[in-house]
């Protein structure tokens, strides 16, 4: 009897405790106004933006191609050791898309990973480098997204097993993996490189791939773009682009802009797999950022 | 007496030494892997002529053209069945499911690379037009034929 009391009182409290976390880790949604004063966006920055953050990889519809890249339709599959997400549709659809969504409904999905029901997203959607951008950026994205064409397509529902299925728990990895603190602390930094920090650690989102992940699925930032097995499963890895072993080195600052800019490696092996389309992304962007990024990647530590 | 038979055994070893290393250079794996090492050789001779490294070379550009252009039209048959694997081979398993694709794509480097070597770029301008749109065919192919190991 008094084992079966000493039981329920564990559950009742266990069941609290749950609910006590569930409501602490709950999607928050920012404060409008923070996003009021950014004025009307600058859609060549926007353009911009969404080369750094390559959007149209996961967005486009699958085999889309170059000519299909600006249609954001979304369904394209993308595999995890989770389940297979299928990204949805942001075209500026009304109904299928985010042409509905204010700015602070897409501001709050880029930056905190809330959807406009206000439920947690899937951080396969990378929102946990996107935490680093400027409201300015997600101003100017938003405004460069609504320029493009209207898709009616809905993606299908993820397919997930249980428990990833069950977005709640998602509070629990934001609560653990969740935040906008620079991943690498710089001794001597400078304007070029923390130019390079902001895109490869926030719009770029580089460490998503590069970087190997927990059990979990969060970052080990202690390995910060050390190299890590293909995300998306297969026997393919995903290079170490710090100066430790395996990694890049031996490359100067103006070997990696090069790559960036052309594919080509110092040896002319050329880009593969799914860096041909960020390769393609950062071809896009004014040479300072690509020099920047590269000036970044060879002042952080070796792994 | 004793000295000449340790030399013949010798000359027996390095033979035997040798042969493996034939052997070993014929398995496909190594042979398609040296074709690429020698277009990245060709692409970088091509380069630096296009970025003004090294002068401009009629010789240099031809023989290199010409090494793509034979890699492109014998690569696609380098990949028998047995060789997916092993031999740190970085192909794809993707190769032997959408082998009309593959064999289209170096169909199509081989053919931009004829183009230029019918109309073989005269100075280093023309080079650096020529290798952009070659090169494109490195990314297009192995951004789904290449797993990078």
């Amino acid at each position: 009897m008094k084992l079966r009391s000493l039981a329920l009182a564990a559950l009742v409290v266990g069941a609290a405790g749950i609910g006590a976390f569930a409501w602490a880790t709950a999607p928050a949604r920012s404060a409008a106004e923070s996003w009021q004063g950014l004025g009307e966006p600058d859609l060549a920055n926007g353009e911009r933006v969404f080369s750094e953050g390559g959007c149209s990889s996961c967005h486009a519809a699958a085999g889309a191609g170059e000519e299909g890249r600006l249609v954001l339709a979304g369904g394209a599959p993308l595999k995890s050791p989770f389940g297979t997400f299928y990204p949805p549709n942001i075209s500026p659809d009304p109904k299928a898309g985010i042409g509905g969504w204010s700015l602070q409904d897409f501001g709050d999905a880029m930056l905190r990973g809330v959807g406009r029901r206000g439920e947690h997203l899937y951080p396969a959607f990378p929102y946990a480098s996107y935490a680093r951008m400027t409201p300015r950026d997600v101003n100017d994205l938003y405004g460069y997204l609504k320029t493009l064409p209207a898709s009616g397509n809905v993606a299908p529902p993820h397919e997930l097993p249980f428990p990833f299925n069950f977005r709640p728990l998602l509070g629990a990895w934001k609560f653990l993996y969740l935040n906008d603190a620079p991943r690498v602390v710089l001794a001597n930094s400078d304007a070029k490189i923390e130019r390079g920090q902001y895109l490869v650690e926030g719009p770029g989102h580089c460490g998503e791939c590069h970087t190997p992940r927990t059990l979990l699925g969060g970052l080990e930032t202690d390995r910060w773009l050390a190299g890590a097995p293909n995300p998306e499963g297969g026997a393919g890895r995903v290079p170490n682009i710090t100066s430790g072993a395996g990694g890049i080195g031996g490359w100067s600052a103006s070997d990696i802009a090069s790559y960036l800019e052309t594919g080509f490696t110092p040896d002319y092996d050329s880009v593969g797999g799914a860096m041909v389309a960020v390769q393609k992304n950062m071809a896009r962007l004014p040479a300072a950022d690509r020099e920047a990024i590269a000036a970044y990647l060879k002042a952080i530590p070796g792994h | 007496m004793k000295l000449k038979i340790f030399a013949a055994a010798s000359l027996l070893c390095l033979g035997a030494a040798g042969a493996a290393e034939v052997a070993m250079a014929q398995e496909p794996q190594a042979v398609r892997q040296q074709m690429m090492k020698d277009v990245g050789r060709s692409m970088g001779a091509l380069a630096a002529i296009a970025k003004g490294e090294k002068p401009y070379d009629a010789e240099v550009v031809r023989v290199s053209l010409t090494t793509i252009s034979q890699v492109s039209k014998t690569f696609p048959d380098q990949f028998p069945a047995g060789s997916e694997t092993g031999a740190e081979t970085e192909a794809s398993p993707k190769i032997w499911e959408n082998t009309d694709d593959f064999r289209a794509k170096a169909a199509q480097l081989g053919k931009d690379v004829d183009a230029t070597l019918a109309a073989l770029p005269g100075d280093q301008a023309a080079v650096a037009a020529a290798i952009g749109p070659i090169g494109k065919n490195c990314g297009g192919c192995h951004e789904t034929y290449r797993l990078k190991k």
